[in-house]
């Protein structure tokens, strides 16, 4: 038992301003067109307890621009099938000779849990609602390519808050430089408790007051399957909620829109949104790559 | 009724401390003499002029009843790699409990008569009293009732299906009545289980930020209202919440005892000293159910505990092992051990930051407990009482060592903590069964 080592990335919400800070400026400096090899003969575990294809493609290409070597290890088809802890999964590939820990999982806290018992750095890339810090960085990273800095913006993030460990730590992230942030949606998705987040952030079901004067505005991918049950119809969902060229009129003419994805054309968003001018959607996941070569860089005490 | 012991036949003269006994109304320097397993004198001091077989210097310290703990899970049969009957006990002494009233929810569910006296042999090597509580429905399913008779008959002092509510209407209303029938309180865990599928801690700020799906306060109050209902219903009814965590559930308790239902309540230690945020980054040791609540629920707890809304302190003592805590939050298992901080932390809380007076607190673990339960001849020094007794010196600083708890388990909150009040001697039926500094 001890404290995450040196160079963890467990969640924005605990990270120091500086560390935010270092972190994009060091982003800016990499350039995966032309790989350094920072991290020669140091070896990353992908662990994955859950499907992604950008987040793992992105820390994959990452490490292997910085010279290092990448395992994936999957949830299917590894021991973890056969019930193996997430604290003896941890301390096999420790033994295996892991440098570093780039973990996904479907359960709240599992990165801390595994920092918590070993001496090597671990990235959390999605611990179930709760933080996905380095989804946060690349749209902190997309925003600043297109904002001269975070001074006086404004940002509504529209859709399933509630259970977006993406909006958590976006949050926490542009709350943190002082950005104002609209949340938006129906209840059962935006809970009023969600306020309490970070300073600055409020609450709304009018996305027309989210949306007037703003400068960022994140969607969030609505799920079928969660609005099951809920008080609301998908139809309702779409009529109230939907991004749609005469909606995103309100917002500021040289805003930006962005979405972590996968996006569901049609639904949180039409296809003329998705491809218009002001979307930067594709431009998030390439500065996954550069973002993430940032954070492993840091992560093995390679950071300059 | 049991005892943990074959009872000695020898005598102990307490001399020099200060009596505080609330069903006596005694709150003064007194000398106690135990003879026989029972109370036999209580006198001022020096008065008490016979020779015995021991003597136990107590100047400069508290004498009060033995402790009763409603609410413990010995986890015997069946779960004896997180305690035993022996260890918890051990563990119940070290804390000031000279009785412990255990809870059903184990394996087999405690829901025979032959359970209740398996319970209850001196095999299993207890050193304080053992109450066993059986459970209401058949294998806590919820489905049909047990043998209240049977079981009662066996020496169960309460029936529930701790660790899951009895859901049903119909189901909660039939344990009622048959309770009533029999003087045999029904024990409620007071959980809509509806609404907390997948939820690990309470539903609110610190629930949202670490993304983790919460239990709302209504889904415990909501069934202490309903509860509370049947209670003024059914006359002669009894009913007990267990471990109640919310102010909107205190508002029911309250109006049922305004009601002249016989309506009553345990409050733990964990849930009068912390809130969710001390969930802090996902610390399963914080994890138990009822979830830790808010600020404002602690506050109306303070409220109820000092104005006898609360009929006792129950530990709610659970101990787990570490497979089972050191695990992602949402899979931990819910629970935390107690016994041995539970006087402390009443004393630290309780009496040193919100000025309850120790007399009420002394209440909170003995004639408060022994009245819910009606543990005759407990939970008092009066002359004739069976002879257990607590003694403690509630200026005592200390810090607790869980790595020293007696507890087979070390899944508690409190590691590290200090305290102020530190149990000296617990005595079963006349004997010393524990001894500190």
């Amino acid at each position: 038992m001890n404290n995450p080592a040196h160079g963890s990335l467990l969640g924005i919400e605990h990270l120091e301003t500086k560390e935010i800070d270092g972190l994009l400026k060091l982003a800016r400096r990499m350039n995966p067109q032309k790989p350094r090899p920072l991290l020669r003969g140091k070896r990353i575990v992908l662990l994955f307890y859950e499907p992604s294809t950008r987040t793992r493609s992105s820390f994959e290409v990452a490490a292997k621009s910085l010279g290092a070597m990448t395992v994936l290890v999957h949830s299917s088809g590894s021991s973890i099938e056969k019930g193996e802890s997430i604290i003896d999964t941890g301390y096999t590939l420790r033994a295996v000779g892991a440098d570093c820990i780039v973990m996904r999982h479907p359960s709240a806290g599992a990165p801390h849990l595994l920092a918590k018992h070993l001496d090597i750095p671990i990235i959390n890339a999605g611990d179930g609602m709760h933080e996905h810090p380095s989804q946060a960085l690349l749209d902190a990273l997309t925003i600043l390519k297109h904002k001269k800095s975070f001074k006086g913006l404004q940002a509504a993030i529209i859709g399933d808050i509630f259970h977006s460990r993406v909006a958590r730590s976006a949050c926490h992230l542009l709350s943190r430089f002082g950005v104002k942030i609209a949340l938006c949606g129906p209840s059962d998705l935006v809970p009023d408790v969600a306020a309490t987040l970070a300073p600055g952030v409020r609450v709304t079901r009018h996305i027309e007051d989210a949306l007037r004067g703003t400068d960022v505005v994140m969607l969030l991918r609505v799920q079928k399957e969660r609005l099951a049950g809920l008080r609301i119809q998908l139809s309702d969902y779409i009529a109230r909620y939907q991004m749609t060229p005469a909606r995103l009129k309100l917002a500021k003419r040289d805003s930006i829109v962005m979405h972590p994805g996968p996006i569901v054309r049609g639904l949180e968003l039409t296809a003329e949104v998705a491809d218009g001018p002001q979307s930067v959607i594709v431009d998030e996941v390439r500065n996954g790559v550069p973002t993430r070569m940032a954070i492993l860089a840091r992560a093995l005490g390679k950071a300059r | 009724m049991p005892t943990a012991k074959s009872q000695k036949t020898g005598s102990l003269v307490i001399k020099g401390g200060f009596v505080i006994d609330p069903a006596a109304k005694i709150n003064a320097p007194m000398d106690i003499l135990l003879r026989d397993g029972r109370v036999a004198e209580v006198a001022p001091p020096n008065k008490i002029r016979v020779s015995t077989d021991e003597k136990f210097d107590a100047r400069g310290l508290i004498v009060a009843p033995g402790f009763i703990d409603l609410h413990v899970h010995l986890r015997e049969p069946g779960q004896n790699y997180k305690e035993t009957i022996a260890s918890g006990t051990i563990a119940a002494a070290t804390g000031g409990f000279a009785s412990v009233c255990c809870m059903p929810n184990t394996a087999p569910v405690v829901d025979a008569a032959e359970w209740v006296s398996w319970l209850r042999q001196p095999e299993r090597g207890a050193i304080v009293n053992v109450f066993p509580i059986a459970a209401a429905t058949k294998g806590s399913k919820g489905e049909s009732l047990t043998d209240f008779i049977g079981l009662q008959r066996a020496g169960a002092v309460a029936v529930t299906d701790d660790g899951k509510p009895i859901l049903e209407d119909d189901m909660m209303r039939g344990a009622l009545r048959l309770g009533a029938e029999l003087n045999l309180p029904v024990v409620q865990h007071a959980e809509d289980t509806r609404v907390t599928e997948n939820c690990s801690m309470h539903a609110g700020p610190t629930s949202f930020r670490l993304g983790l799906r919460g239990m709302t306060a209504a889904a415990e109050a909501s069934i202490v209202d309903r509860d509370v209902n049947l209670a003024q219903q059914i006359r002669e009814s009894r009913m007990h919440v267990a471990h109640l965590s919310t102010s909107d559930a205190l508002k029911a308790v309250r109006r049922g005892k305004r009601a002249k239902a016989r309506v009553t309540c345990e409050v733990t230690p964990h849930h009068f000293t912390l809130t969710d945020e001390n969930v802090g980054e996902f610390n399963t040791n914080f994890k138990m159910n009822p979830p830790l609540r808010s600020a404002a629920d602690l506050e109306a707890i303070i409220v109820a505990l000092a104005d006898g809304t609360v009929d006792a302190i129950a530990t709610d003592h659970a101990p787990h092992a570490t497979h089972e805590k050191d695990v992602e939050f949402e899979k931990a298992s819910f629970g935390i051990t107690g016994l041995e901080t539970a006087l402390a932390l009443a004393i630290t809380q309780l009496q040193l930051k919100h000025k309850i007076p120790l007399m009420r607190i002394v209440e909170l673990f003995t004639s408060g407990p022994a009245r819910v339960f009606d543990l005759n001849s407990r939970g008092t020094l009066a002359r004739g009482s069976f002879a257990d007794v607590t003694i403690f010196d509630p200026k005592k600083r200390w810090t607790f060592d869980a790595a020293k708890s007696r507890s087979l388990s070390r899944n508690t909150p409190f590691d590290g903590w200090q305290f102020t009040g530190r149990v000296v001697a617990t005595i079963v039926g006349g004997t010393i069964v524990y001894r500190g500094d």
